[in-house]
């Protein structure tokens, strides 16, 4: 075998050891405790009882919080529909944009997306609430607008226009809002793979397609789309993970009936103080985000 | 003052299940111009990183100057290199990169500057001590790479095919320039190449490399006339195979009996018994053509094709059903340089020993 | 066959207006929201958003808001310290993971990627979980150290990324010159990955100067952090301070993220694929 040099192998613990040190005290041992601390009992005071039952798993089941995890899923799933029908056309129109553009185009997609998560979704309650801007100009200008032209062409449907249009729209505190909140903070990560996809492909295989089917649409379903499926699913999962874990967009947009898992784990931990609840709920997210990733790496390696 | 610059004795590098240098040992004398000649892959250049002590050996020993190298790191070793894509410092200037190893020997900064300024006359770029090396064309990083080698006047100068890089009519001048400045110099430089044309030109001593093994070891004249196996025979040149089987063995000569057929006389540079199996190999220019049988023991043959290439006309010429040799003849004189045409009767002949006995 | 083609081309046409339109209707919706953030901060009107005057009051209130000086202190501590020891770290070992191989490479390079993939909100109940149980005191050290945990992930992508396309028969020709490993490192390695270590450490600071979910978790009593003092304004109520607040951390974010950007593509344009 060779003769490594003694040097190197000092050289390359010296250079790791920290990282490892941080990465497995404070990472990987903390992720251990969760998962230990899923079978315990909550004490007392808040504190941990370590007799191990599966009881923190179970409680899944309640109704209640089936509800809650199915509401999530829900929000989650449309988030990531929604980010796919909004993302990939906005990837297909960068991708055929100049090379020169490219490069510019993306660093403004991804801009928004570094700045503070607090202060994005904080902006979307401004446009969402009941005295917020959107309801504004709904009962403000639209309807006054309508208005006028009631008065100008006299026409039955303008009674329940202008009805609907004086009362603000329930917007905020709702599923839709957290939708909408989800949607505007993911939609980057979303967009970022489909291009790489759709940057990659054969623009020669397209011609050919176009050429046999003579129909974009067919084309697009029988040539693009499978070929881009990798950039599709990445997408996905990158979107769908955060959305279901998603804590401060529940928070700020959706109001007290519009908690997801998230919110479930804060008030564990910050209120009720069940840690071994409030972990066996986290692990159980984990194991679910560990899956998707698990896709997405292997959809990575095509 | 040892006997060789650079000794390597049954060295060998493993890379896992792969066997890059395959017992190999070479000794290279003060001031010799030593080529390192192979397809890719065949180990010289990793055993010019053995050299230079970028690599360690699996098994063997490295000398140089009569020191061993065990575990030396590169920068305790008193060789040079000039890399393949000179790995000049993007962020330094000229001088900077020539100076660097004077720099790290901690020259002082007067001798420094003198050496550098003189480096950069030797390989001809005086004045572009403050350019940045992207603004200097693939010859001109060339040189710079070479001064800032030479600059450090190593024991050895190792080159990884500098010239590569280089268009054909650029790296032909660059050949001839790199041989008279070994002369000057007087350093021993140990040079690694693909192309057998520019071992063959620059070169006192080549090593013929395949598969990790040194096949053959010597001076240009000896492998290109005596190769000494049917690789390097193919690898140097264009050669001709024929095969055969020994009809006669007598002192000094020997009979072979090509394809049943052709009785050629050979020297007796190999030891082979009656009925073996053997290969004969002759160059394409070695052959002579004629219209009508010599004297000269000649073989029948028809001309198949015909290709005139400006210096010279090759001839295509069937001799047998199963053989076939290729014929070069260099276009002397004025007027039609085609002297036979398709499908013409020729004699082939040559002098005796430009056939060879080959050992596989 | 003729027809299908002249009916395709104009169909194409009106598809890219579509195409086109819907591309400029995406960067409006990335950009609206914040853009009407910033013009708001600006609104003379303390309660509605109805539109009443340019005004510069709110961000002078803030310069006078002691909560808020404090809370921006704090969160520069926290990002300071934090980026400071991520890159250190994370450019040893960047360095590390594209020059070496060795034993259980793959298993620490998935260990090194999993705090860039993991959600906020698992990664903060793992770290409440570790300082509650050990007793570790819950205040800007706890704040610092989770901000490190993932910082390091960040900073090492960045740099691995540049080092990917260092040419290593530079540092082999270093040492060819007689310079050993940390001459080589200190006057070739170092000057030309300095962008990307650079960009990574702008990187690790906007991260941690933005981050609420795990600092929230990890924080103690009198250590808030600027989107922590945002939050608990938030909680009680709109104001247009929130909003001047807000579109100040907005811009510093995104001047801070650009340049990050800008110092990676000097490189090589791998950097935007990264993340």
């Amino acid at each position: 075998m060779t003769r490594t040099s003694r040097r190197q192998t000092w050289r390359l613990l010296f250079l790791i050891s920290p990282s490892l040190f941080w990465l497995i005290v404070f990472f990987f041992l903390p992720l251990i405790l969760v998962f230990a601390i899923s079978f315990g009992q909550r004490g007392t005071y808040g504190g941990v009882k370590w007799v191990l039952n599966l009881e923190n798993y179970l409680r899944f089941f309640d109704p209640l919080y089936l509800r809650i995890f199915g509401r999530s899923v829900f929000i989650a799933l449309a988030t990531t529909v929604i980010c796919l029908l909004v993302g990939y056309p906005l990837a297909y129109f960068i991708a055929n944009r100049p090379p020169r553009w490219r490069n510019g185009l993306l660093l403004f997609l991804m801009i928004p997306f570094w700045t503070n998560f607090l202060v994005r979704t904080y902006a979307w309650l401004l446009l969402l609430r009941d005295a917020g801007l959107i309801n504004l100009f709904w009962t403000g200008p639209l309807h006054n607008l309508l208005a006028q032209l009631a008065l100008v062409v006299p026409l039955p449907i303008w009674g329940p226009l202008l009805n609907v249009t004086s009362t603000p729209l329930k917007l905020f505190a709702t599923d839709g809002a957290i939708i909408i909140g989800l949607v505007y903070a993911w939609l980057p990560d979303m967009v970022l793979p489909c291009y790489a996809a759709i940057e990659r492909l054969d623009y020669s295989l397209v011609e050919a397609a176009q050429d046999l089917y003579a129909n974009r649409l067919k084309s697009f379903l029988r040539v693009i789309l499978p070929l881009t499926m990798s950039g599709i699913v990445a997408g996905s999962v990158l979107v769908f993970i955060p959305s279901l874990g998603a804590y401060v967009t529940p928070d700020l947009l959706g109001g007290a009936k519009s908690i997801m898992i998230g919110n479930v784990i804060y008030s564990q931990f910050m209120s009720a103080r069940d840690y071994p609840f409030g972990s066996a709920i986290s692990f159980v997210l984990m194991a679910v985000m560990l899956v998707g990733t698990l896709i997405y790496f292997r959809m990575g390696k095509e | 003052m040892a006997e060789y610059a650079v000794e390597l004795r049954e060295v060998s590098k493993h890379f896992g299940p792969v066997v890059a240098v395959d017992t190999v040992s070479l000794s290279i004398g003060d001031g010799e111009f030593f080529s390192l000649l192979g397809p890719s892959g065949c180990g010289k250049t990793t055993t010019l990183r053995l050299i230079a002590g970028f690599e360690l050996p699996t098994q063997g020993d490295v000398y140089i100057d009569g020191q061993l190298q065990g575990e030396t790191p590169p920068y305790r070793r008193p060789v040079n290199t000039v890399f393949q894509n000179y790995a000049l410092f993007p962020h330094m200037t000229v001088f900077q990169n020539v100076a660097f190893g004077l720099e790290m020997q901690k020259v002082p900064k007067e001798e420094i500057r003198q050496r550098v300024l003189a480096a950069l006359e030797m390989v001809q770029l005086p004045g572009m001590e403050n350019r940045k090396p992207d603004q200097l064309s693939g010859g001109q990083q060339q040189r710079i790479a070479l001064a800032r080698a030479l600059v450090n006047r190593p024991k050895v100068l190792l080159l990884d095919e500098p010239l590569g890089a280089l268009d054909l009519k650029l790296r032909k001048a660059m050949q001839l320039e790199l041989k008279a400045l070994q002369h000057r110099v007087g350093i021993t430089f140990i040079y690694v190449t693909h192309d057998q044309e520019e071992a063959l030109t620059m070169s006192e001593r080549i090593a013929v490399m395949h598969k990790g093994r040194v096949l053959q070891m010597g001076p240009p004249a000896e492998i290109y006339e005596q190769p000494a196996d049917r690789f390097v025979a193919d690898f140097i040149g264009e050669t001709n195979f024929l095969e055969g089987r020994v009809s006669e063995v007598r002192a000094g000569e020997v009979t072979v009996l090509v394809d049943g057929a052709l009785e050629v006389p050979v020297p007796a540079t190999a030891n082979v018994v009656g009925g073996q199996q053997t290969t004969l190999a002759i160059r394409p220019e070695k052959i002579s053509l004629h219209a009508s049988p010599h004297d000269l023991p000649a073989l029948p043959g028809r001309i198949e094709e015909v290709i005139y290439i400006g210096t010279d006309t090759r001839y295509l010429v069937r001799l047998t059903e199963q053989t076939m040799v290729m014929v070069r003849e260099q276009n002397l004189g004025a007027g039609d340089m085609v002297r036979f045409h398709t499908g013409q009767p020729v004699y082939v002949s040559w002098v005796f020993g430009c056939a060879r006995l080959l050992t596989e | 066959m003729q027809e299908g083609r002249k009916r395709n081309r104009r169909r194409g046409q009106w598809l890219n207006r579509l195409l086109t339109a819907h591309g400029v209707a995406g960067y409006i919706f990335l950009y609206l929201p914040i853009v009407i953030l910033v013009i708001f901060s600006f609104n003379a009107s303390r309660h509605s958003a109805v539109w009443r005057g340019f005004t510069l009051d709110w961000y002078a209130r803030l310069f006078t808001d002691q909560a808020i000086g404090a809370s921006l202190i704090n969160s520069l501590i926290v990002a300071g310290g934090s980026t400071l020891i991520s890159t250190v770290f994370g450019t040893m070992v960047a360095l590390a993971m594209e020059r070496y191989k060795f034993w259980g490479k793959l298993a620490f390079d998935a260990l090194l990627y999993l705090p860039i993939i993991i959600p906020d909100i698992s990664m903060a109940v793992m770290l409440l979980l570790f300082f509650v149980l050990t007793k570790t005191h819950l205040g800007l050290t706890s704040i610092i150290i989770s901000h490190v945990a993932f910082d390091i992930s960040f900073v090492a992508v960045v740099v691995r990324a540049r080092l990917a396309y260092f040419d290593i028969s530079l540092e082999e020709a270093a040492q060819d010159l007689y310079a050993n490993e940390w001459q080589t490192f200190r006057r070739v390695t170092l000057p030309l990955i300095m962008p990307g270590i650079l960009a990574g450490s702008l990187l690790a600071f906007t991260l941690s100067i933005d981050d609420f979910v795990i600092t929230f978790f990890t924080a103690g009593p009198g250590s808030t952090t600027l989107p922590l003092r945002i939050y608990g304004m938030l909680k009680l109520g709109v104001t247009p301070e929130i909003n001047a607040l807000s579109s100040m951390m907005l811009v510093a974010s995104m001047f801070l993220v650009m340049v990050s950007l800008l110092l990676q593509r000097g490189g090589g344009g791998k950097g935007i694929e990264m993340m």
